[in-house]
């Protein structure tokens, strides 16, 4: 089991020194997403002021974003630029040559780069939002703690089923870039992802009538079923509803993936040498 | 040839070159009008909602967020290759090139990148205009969507001023900084809501010292009928101009990064 596992873990742990040798970039990134966190979190305070009961109070919804703000590079907006460039240059073919699973090849890249990317940014996030706010007179606008021990681990399990979700929902962008051979295929996927996931207004404020449906589409994975578990909004029976969601969405979309992936790679033409 | 008309050639060559692939020019154009009309819905969700921000509706709100993103639009499709200054031209080396040349840097950097696809938010902007149209039913003339096109004039020239100072900056980063996107597309964002629903500082910020305020915000509320505290409607009208001034701080912040630009050689 080691040794079959063992070159794709070698490939998380590439990957990983590679992303973080972007160091400088993170920190542009961190500043970036600490300044748009602030302009949504003061529209967001503006629409709350003289408003009754809503399904998330506000020290939620500031929450909310701010993980939002520290998880982004966790969202599955593009394909794997490597692969997007092979599948232009014709050498994806060679991935067909290689002695391991395409899929969880592009599976365990994926993961990789998501997650190395993710620990960069959240870090800093977390300190300036959770941390170094609340000390300055904007405390309303600071990223709370947890709302308990319970909640902090399912969050964990949670955000963890969320990079799975994301990586799945990566290699398929690869599959759709491979399949039309244009990298530029998947500029839509940016759309869906950022309304269905919650990032353009988190889920629970769209209306009622919908609910059942945000939280059982794909997307809510990505993102907000591991933020309301966070603060408590989703717990018991509503936090193992959208737990299995998610866990039902990785499985269903890696056996697509693999399906997909397969029908694909053997009807690529080499052209040329 | 005068500039203007070397501009122009420009902007026909980029434009045929891009069509040279139209299935990708497609695809660009209509992701981006795709990705920010859904951000547009979430505006609607949010009033949906919420009914109201701080007394503005949703009409009026809508104004505001179609003025900031045609401005944006337009700014972005002219002056796109500010963004690729670090990486295509000063890495390179090839901005030496453009030096030599005897005709100005700044047009051979913009003519080089005329940004069609900028095209789908341009599409969005009008969309969100023709919404906010639609629901304020408004007895305008003559002279309030003349102010509209001034604000959008001025929001745009800002805009191009703020893409033209990144330029600048690579000229000793390199790089295309991500840090550069807090004023340009955070100015839109910010621009796309009436500021007076932010707090003050902020609101201080975005009048004083980047004028996105003025160019965009003091004309759309008077239009609307609803006058900015503080600003009596002759400054309203005369405001954009601070966007024209912008881009000529720019234009001379330009020159002198020039003047100490020096070549990474290759």
């Amino acid at each position: 089991m080691t040794t079959l596992a063992l070159p794709y873990l070698s490939i998380l742990r590439a990957r990983f020194s590679l992303m973080l040798q972007y160091r400088t970039a993170a920190w542009a990134g961190v500043a970036t997403q600490f300044w748009f966190g602030a302009i949504r979190v003061m529209t967001l305070v503006a629409f709350y002021a003289g408003t009754g009961r809503q399904p998330l109070n506000l020290a939620q919804v500031v929450t909310y974003i701010w993980l939002g703000q520290a998880f982004l590079a966790l969202l599955p907006w593009a394909a794997d630029a490597e692969i997007a460039a092979n599948v232009e240059s014709g050498n994806v073919g060679y991935e067909r040559l290689r002695p391991v699973d395409t899929y969880f090849l592009w599976f365990a890249r994926a993961l990789a780069w998501r997650v190395a990317n993710t620990c960069l940014r959240a870090g800093p996030v977390f300190v300036l939002a959770a941390l170094v706010l609340p000390l300055t007179a904007m405390r309303d606008w600071s990223w709370r703690m947890p709302a308990g021990l319970d909640a902090a681990v399912l969050f964990l399990v949670s955000i963890a089923l969320s990079a799975l979700l994301s990586s799945a929902m990566t290699v398929l962008l690869n599959i759709v870039v491979t399949a039309v051979r244009t990298p530029r295929a998947a500029g839509f996927a940016m759309g869906f992802v950022n309304l269905f996931s919650g990032l353009v207004i988190p889920l629970a404020l769209f209306p009622s009538w919908a609910q059942t449906f945000l939280l059982w589409q794909p997307f809510a994975g990505l993102a907000d079923i591991p933020y309301r578990i966070y603060f408590g909004a989703l717990s018991g029976a509503q936090a193992a509803e959208g737990i299995t969601a998610q866990i039902v969405w990785v499985v269903l979309l890696v056996l697509l993936g693999q399906w997909w992936l397969d029908r694909v790679l053997s009807r690529i033409d080499m052209q040329g040498s | 040839m005068n500039g203007f008309a070397l501009y122009w050639r420009f902007i026909a060559v980029s434009v045929r070159s891009q069509m040279l692939y139209p299935t990708a020019f497609v695809l660009r154009f209509s992701s981006q009008f795709f990705v920010t009309i859904i951000e547009f819905g979430g505006v609607w969700v949010l009033f949906a909602r919420f009914g109201h921000v701080r007394g503005w509706t949703f009409a009026q709100v809508a104004l505001f967020y179609a003025i900031a993103s045609i401005a944006f639009a337009i700014a972005d499709g002219l002056s796109r290759g500010f963004d690729t200054v670090g990486p295509l031209f000063i890495k390179t080396g090839n901005f030496d090139r453009i030096l030599l040349r005897p005709r100005s840097s700044a047009l051979q950097i913009t003519g080089q990148d005329f940004a069609l696809t900028s095209a789908g938010r341009l599409v969005q902007g009008l969309a969100a205009f023709a919404v906010a149209i639609d629901l304020l039913k408004p007895d305008w003339g003559v002279a309030e969507f003349m102010l509209l096109a001034w604000a959008v004039a001025g929001g745009a020239s800002l805009f191009i001023s703020l893409k033209m100072l990144e330029g600048v900056l690579a000229f000793w980063t390199t790089e295309a900084l991500e840090v550069a996107n807090t004023l340009t597309y955070g100015g839109e964002a910010a621009a796309q809501y009436p500021l007076d629903i932010y707090t003050a500082w902020f609101r201080k910020l975005m009048t004083y010292f980047v004028p996105i305020g003025c160019s965009l915000y003091f004309p759309v509320a008077l239009v609307l009928g609803h006058d900015a505290p503080g600003v009596p409607p002759w400054l309203a009208v005369l405001a954009p101009a601070t966007g024209f001034a912008f881009l000529g701080v720019a234009a001379a912040v330009w020159r002198l990064g020039i003047r100490y630009y020096t070549s990474t050689g290759s």
